[in-house]
């Protein structure tokens, strides 16, 4: 159902600097938004994302309401070794989804 | 006389009642946060310590037609090594329902500290982020940013 895209470059030289890219699929509903009959309908947003570098965590969001639909998180880290990148988004009603990258380091 | 006491009353509960209608949208809105849970947002992050303008580029479009999605950018001025590198870095809103955009944790790995995402605005309004750094002060950068359409106002059919 949920689907993600990520974005890691196939190789990089040694201590670069890489740019990661993620995007979600997911309503992130807020939780402040009612039906035309005034019922609030419930929250249901991600609020965590996580990326590990070969099962070290580098990077960890806490999200809030206040981020778009289909969350898109850019961040950076250093190339160090060839590896692999695990993400991982979790949120309301049981929400848990993992993909993974790898990358190979010259 | 008791006439008179509960027209005194009832006045008294029409003056307090229009006092209230001066704020506008109340029902209409009924949470929204302000500058006062702004800053009680931001002492839960920085506790007491004093944070300075400065390090740290919030980069939001300062005129927003969708304020469904609005692309930021933060991005601090640091070296990124392992003794000067920045911890986190939190971003708030003023007028959103909740205080709260976004809490990221970084670290030496990160090479580079800047992050990117999309947020929802639901009025024109102050965005601050801070940076935490490794030596434990904390750096802010805010913009005023127009939103035209609001997130969070419309209705589901």
């Amino acid at each position: 159902m949920a689907a993600a895209l990520i974005n890691v470059p196939k190789r990089a030289k040694a201590g670069e600097i890489i740019e990661i890219k993620t995007l979600m699929s997911h309503i992130m509903e807020t939780g402040y938004r009612r039906t035309a009959t005034g019922e609030v309908i419930p929250r249901d947003i991600i609020t965590s994302f996580s990326c590990r570098y070969n099962g070290v965590e580098i990077f960890h969001a806490y999200l809030f309401p206040a981020i778009a639909a289909n969350p898109f998180i850019t961040f950076f880290t250093v190339a160090t070794e060839s590896g692999k990148f695990d993400f991982e988004w979790i949120g309301d009603e049981g929400f848990s989804e993992t993909a993974s990258a790898s990358i190979a380091v010259e | 006389m008791h006439d008179q006491a509960t027209r005194r009353q009832f006045l008294g509960l029409a003056g307090g009642a229009a006092a209230l209608g001066a704020v506008p949208a109340v029902t209409l809105r009924p949470a929204e946060a302000t500058p006062a849970m702004l800053a009680a947002a931001i002492r839960n992050v920085v506790g007491g310590a004093v944070v300075r303008t400065g390090k740290v580029k919030l980069d939001v479009p300062p005129l927003v037609e969708n304020g469904n999605t609005v692309p930021m950018t933060v991005s601090v001025a640091s070296p990124m090594t392992a003794d000067d590198h920045v911890k986190s870095i939190h971003v708030f809103n003023e007028k959103n329902p909740q205080p709260n955009i976004g809490n990221f944790r970084l670290g030496p790995r990160s090479g580079r500290a800047q992050i990117s995402t999309r947020i929802r605005l639901a009025d024109t309004q102050k965005i601050v982020a801070i940076a935490q750094l490794s030596d434990g002060s904390f750096w802010s950068a805010s913009v005023d940013v127009v939103v035209t359409l609001a997130a969070c106002t419309e209705e589901v059919l």
